[in-house]
């Protein structure tokens, strides 16, 4: 055999290392009914869920808590999944500042003692970049 | 006033520079026909060669009508009025020309033309080149221009034009129904993110590495398409080089930005946009790597053509992902979409396709070596090199393009729902990490190998001083930090000691070398410089990530809920203002709000500037003064420089030692993004202090003052406030206001109150105004003590007056701090890396530049490798 074959197939065997190993590691989006699923069955794995935050008929956020005073790793909501299942989720982290205003909002993380621990919270808001509703202000000066 | 002249020049400017560039790439091709060259007709060649200067001008034209309308403040036009504001300095209106899509659009295809027109005149000393590489540049011009041309044919839209106004984008908009020549007064600004002088140079540097790696595709293309397939190798090495070092220097400069400005702690975040340009860039310098080896050994010629043509297409790839929305949820910072993905992955095909088949068709006739490669040769070491960083490249594409895949199988209508890592770190190190310390081996054997005098024998004896200096250093770094006098923590990791025995080897034999060929010819040793480099970045990014270490772990023992004992890092720590708090090594205390003043250096206390109706100005309540200079009196009116930019002075005291130093990490509360935060870095010589707000009381929400006491006082009283003692030192009519203009009649009243603070004594002033009869009353706050003293009323027949005093909670900030040991050996490095591809650029451009000099090849022989 060839010096270049032996590389070859090295190589390939990398590679196909590479794309398993990958494939282990990604993640999925979930709801948290499959998240809650997961942490019965002991998979730990952490997973995405897609959700809204909990509000009341009024517009207003309801069971979010954060009091930085007495402690300012610690930040609490209600998320709402796209199957409208509600689950509390704790943050260790200090609140993003503008949660309120966020739309959607993407966490990953793994459900604990019945509760989804969050490690990443990605906000969507409604214009991140595009300015089209400032319009209206800018315009009336 | 509308000017929609400078926007129709714009326009018709763009028009222009894509049908020169039809004619253009067309004239090039015909010039390149066999046939034609055959017959020494050049008509064709001036033809093109017009066509593409005519396309450069217009572009040139196109940039200048684009700045003009953002310089001159053309606020009709969308591009100015998304992008920029009139506040905003003129180097960051630099900026804006490339913070949407189609500015740096522009600036891409601007670094093409500039490159195009070197090499015409280069093609002027080896002819046969010219019309094939610049048919290709051309043929890529007419792609890129396309994506800012803004034409509308029936549905299709082809690119987006940054000449667009503001009544045509908006056309929903009831203003412009009432006024269709309605001209904003300010733009919504830049993204203040971007407000920073490295978001000035990076994207130019990116780019231009964007832009050069198209000229060795170029040559391969055209090497492929003439039968010319090994005689372009020469000319395209030393503009593979350039491409690598403007591509690694824009990446690295983007990985400081990031540094300096975001507040993730790190420089590089793994985030799918970073990856787009790490995974060319990657590929690049593996194609480098086999072009070398090919010069000297002839073989590896395949591989070249694929790699530069990889790399190429990576690019495009790159431009995909970050410009075309597919990355929606999953970075944080790609472009928004304009539309244009069908466009973009035309671009993207085209050259894949036309790239892919030519070097099938072609691949039989492309000659090869038969002879198999020694295991004691520099080219089997600089292929094996090459290998490990096309795979290194490979996992971070496979995990990078998870989002393209969910798409991709979305458009067959299958559903999927894979995400990226949830640690994305974890899992891209656990890689990368290998990737290292297999290219720092390797830099250290290939090098050594391909260096070598004599056969088998001279190597062991090459390899043994570095090999016992890099033992030595290893060992004395690890014992070091056991005794704590290197970083934080002991260096035990094995995974991480074998990472910095091979950077530390790739170092010494790279050193080794470079004193081989001092006495020799020391221009050649620009692949070890940049190898040392290199290995240089290796060693700044194991310490500064994998030793970093959190300052600010919350000791305090307040915990909300104790369900999570462990493993929970509490990384922030609230600040009360003036309390002192220990961390780590340090007492830290925060000392309130500051802003930045146009002229003074430094920032000046909030406190001392009294607001006005315009944001940008501000009225001196106190003498502002840094060090012995004063700057400002009383009274004067001040220019801020950002008044949406509020910095907070965070003092750091050794409690070792008196050592006191200064933070003043950034906070802005933007209305469309929420709270940004800055770090601010203490730079020292073994590491960085790194330091970020990560909460603030919400400063757009009314302060919640305690009910309001009154205090009936008469000059000389003191008194008991929020703990504080206070005197009341008296009261007198004062004739000017800061801010309020008084007429004659009118009386104002100014009151002195002593208030002794732990750190200092305070002076509030609160005053009473009657003008027209009416009673104003302009309350004094002490933000350090949390309290508002308003006077209420003055008796003067009975000497009293009556104090309102509100308290209210103190000003406080949530901090996060790390230390990054050694981060400063990964700029270094970056810089020594520079170096030494600007010492191969030289010297591979003497080679390419002069053709004679190639034929001599016992002389040009060593040439560098892995």
């Amino acid at each position: 055999m060839k010096k270049t074959h032996i590389i070859g197939i090295l190589v390939i065997a990398v590679a196909i290392v590479i794309i398993m190993s990958s494939v282990g590691d990604a993640s999925t989006y979930v709801s948290f009914g499959e998240a809650i699923e997961r942490s019965e069955d002991g998979d730990m794995t952490k997973v995405h869920v897609v959700g809204r935050l909990k509000k009341d008929p009024q517009g207003h956020i309801v069971g979010m808590n954060y009091d930085p005073l007495v402690d300012p790793n610690y930040f609490t909501f209600m998320l709402v999944d796209t199957n409208r299942y509600e689950q509390k989720v704790v943050y260790f982290n200090p609140k993003p500042q503008d949660f309120e205003r966020s739309e959607q909002v993407v966490i990953t993380g793994n459900m604990q003692n019945n509760v989804f621990v969050a490690d990443k919270i990605l906000l969507k808001c409604p214009s991140k970049y595009t300015e089209n509703e400032v319009q209206a202000n800018t315009a009336s000066l | 006033m509308i000017n929609t002249l400078i926007g129709d020049i714009g326009h018709a400017s763009v028009i222009v520079a894509f049908v020169a560039a039809i004619v253009s790439s067309y004239a090039y091709f015909m010039a390149s026909r066999a046939a034609v060259e055959a017959t020494g007709d050049t008509s064709w060649r001036k033809l093109a060669r017009g066509a593409f200067y005519v396309h450069g001008a217009a572009v040139f034209m196109v940039i200048f009508a684009l700045f003009n309308i953002i310089y001159e403040h053309r606020y009709e036009y969308y591009y100015a009025w998304s992008h920029s504001s009139n506040h905003l300095a003129v180097h960051y209106m630099i900026s804006c020309f490339w913070e949407g899509q189609e500015g740096s659009f522009l600036l891409w295809i601007f670094w093409h033309v500039l490159l195009g027109f070197v090499l015409i005149r280069g093609g002027k000393k080896n002819k046969e080149w010219e019309a094939p590489v610049m048919g290709i540049f051309s043929f890529v011009q007419l792609f890129l221009t396309s994506m800012i041309l803004g034409v509308v044919i029936g549905d299709l839209k082809i690119g987006s034009s940054p000449f667009i106004l503001m009544r045509d984008f908006m056309t929903d908009a009831p203003v412009f129904a009432m006024d269709p020549n309605f001209v904003p007064q300010d733009g919504t600004g830049l993204n203040p993110l971007l407000q920073n002088y490295w978001m000035v140079i990076h994207p130019p540097t990116l780019f231009l590495g964007f832009a050069a790696t198209l000229v060795p595709f170029a040559f391969a293309m055209a090497g492929l398409w003439k039968n010319k397939f090994s005689e372009w190798i020469r000319p395209a090495l030393p503009w593979a080089h350039f491409a690598a070092v403007s591509l690694g220097i824009g990446i690295m400069m983007g990985a400081y930005w990031a540094y300096e400005t975001l507040n993730f702690g790190g420089y590089w975040n793994w985030d799918p946009v970073e990856n787009a340009v790490y995974i060319p860039w990657l590929v690049l310098i593996g194609a480098i790597h086999t072009m070398i080896a090919y010069r000297r050994g002839k073989s590896g010629l395949k591989a070249s053509f694929i790699l530069v043509i990889t790399s190429f297409i990576l690019i495009l790839y790159a431009t995909f992902l970050t410009r075309s929305g597919i990355l929606g949820n999953a970075s944080v910072h790609s472009f928004t979409d304009l539309g244009l993905s069908g466009q973009l992955f035309a671009y993207l095909g085209a050259f894949a396709v036309l790239a892919i088949v030519l070097l099938v068709y072609k691949w039989k006739q492309i000659p090869t070596s038969e002879k198999e490669l020694s295991t004691y040769s520099g080219e089997f070491w600089v292929f094996i090199g090459a290998i490990v960083l096309c795979l290194a490249a490979f996992q971070v594409l496979f995990t990078t393009s998870i989002p393209v895949y969910n798409s991709f199988l979305g458009f067959f209508g299958i559903e999927s729902n894979a995400a990226l890592p949830a640690d994305q770190i974890a899992h891209y190190t656990k890689f990368q990490l290998w990737a290292g310390v297999g290219v720092a081996i390797l830099t250290g054997i290939g090098q050594l190998l391909w260096w070598r005098k004599s056969d088998k024998g001279g190597f062991t004896e090459a390899i043994m001083l570095p090999g016992m200096l890099t033992l030595l250093f290893a060992s004395l770094i690890i014992v070091l930090s056991k005794l704590g006098v290197i970083g934080n923590e002991t260096i035990d990791n094995p995974v991480y000691i074998i990472l910095l025995v091979a950077s530390l080897f790739a170092v010494f034999a790279n050193l080794s070398i470079i004193l081989n060929l001092l006495h020799k010819k020391v221009t050649l040793s620009g692949g070890a410089v940049s190898h040392i480099g290199i290995a240089l970045m290796l060693i700044g990014i194991l310490f500064s990530s994998g030793y970093s270490n959190i300052v600010s772990e919350n000791t305090s023992g307040l915990v909300y809920s104790r369900e999570f004992p462990e493993e929970i890092n509490r990384d922030n720590v609230l600040l009360w203002r003036n309390a002192p708090v220990e961390m780590d090594k340090y007492t830290v205390s925060y000392h309130g709000q500051f802003q930045e003043v146009e002229g003074v250096p430094g920032y000046v206390n909030r406190e001392l500037l009294f607001p006005t109706a315009d944001e940008y100005k501000a009225i001196a309540r106190g003498r502002i003064q840094a060090g012995d200079k004063v700057y400002f009196e009383i009274g004067d009116t001040l220019n801020l420089e950002s008044p949406e930019n509020t910095y907070y002075e965070v003092q750091y005291k050794e409690r070792e030692g008196d050592k006191t130093f200064t933070l003043y990490p950034r906070a802005q509360v933007n209305p469309n993004m929420g709270l940004l935060a800055s770090p601010d870095i203490k730079h020292f010589a073994d590491k960085d202090l790194y330091t970020h707000v990560s909460s603030v009381p919400d400063p757009n929400e009314e302060k919640d003052w305690g009910d309001l006491k009154e205090y009936e006082l008469a000059a000389g009283d003191t008194i008991i406030l929020n703990d504080y003692v206070a005197q009341f030192n008296g009261a007198e009519v004062i004739k000017t206001v800061p801010g309020i203009a008084l007429k004659e009649g009118d009386i104002a009243v100014q009151a002195d109150v002593k208030i002794f603070g732990e750190r200092k004594t305070y002076h509030a002033h609160p005053v009473l105004i009657y003008k027209d009869g009416m009673a104003g009353y302009y309350p004094e706050v002490v933000g350090d003590l949390g309290l508002r003293m308003t006077l209420l009323n003055v008796d003067p027949e009975q000497g009293k007056f009556k104090f309102g005093v509100n308290t209210t909670q103190k000003d406080y900030i949530i901090l996060k701090a790390m230390e990054k040991p050694f981060v400063n050996i990964l700029w270094i490095g970056t810089i020594v890396m520079s170096i030494g591809f600007v010492m191969a650029i030289v010297r591979r451009n003497k080679e390419g530049g002069t053709p004679k000099a190639a034929k001599k090849p016992k002389k040009n022989k060593e040439v560098q490798a892995a």
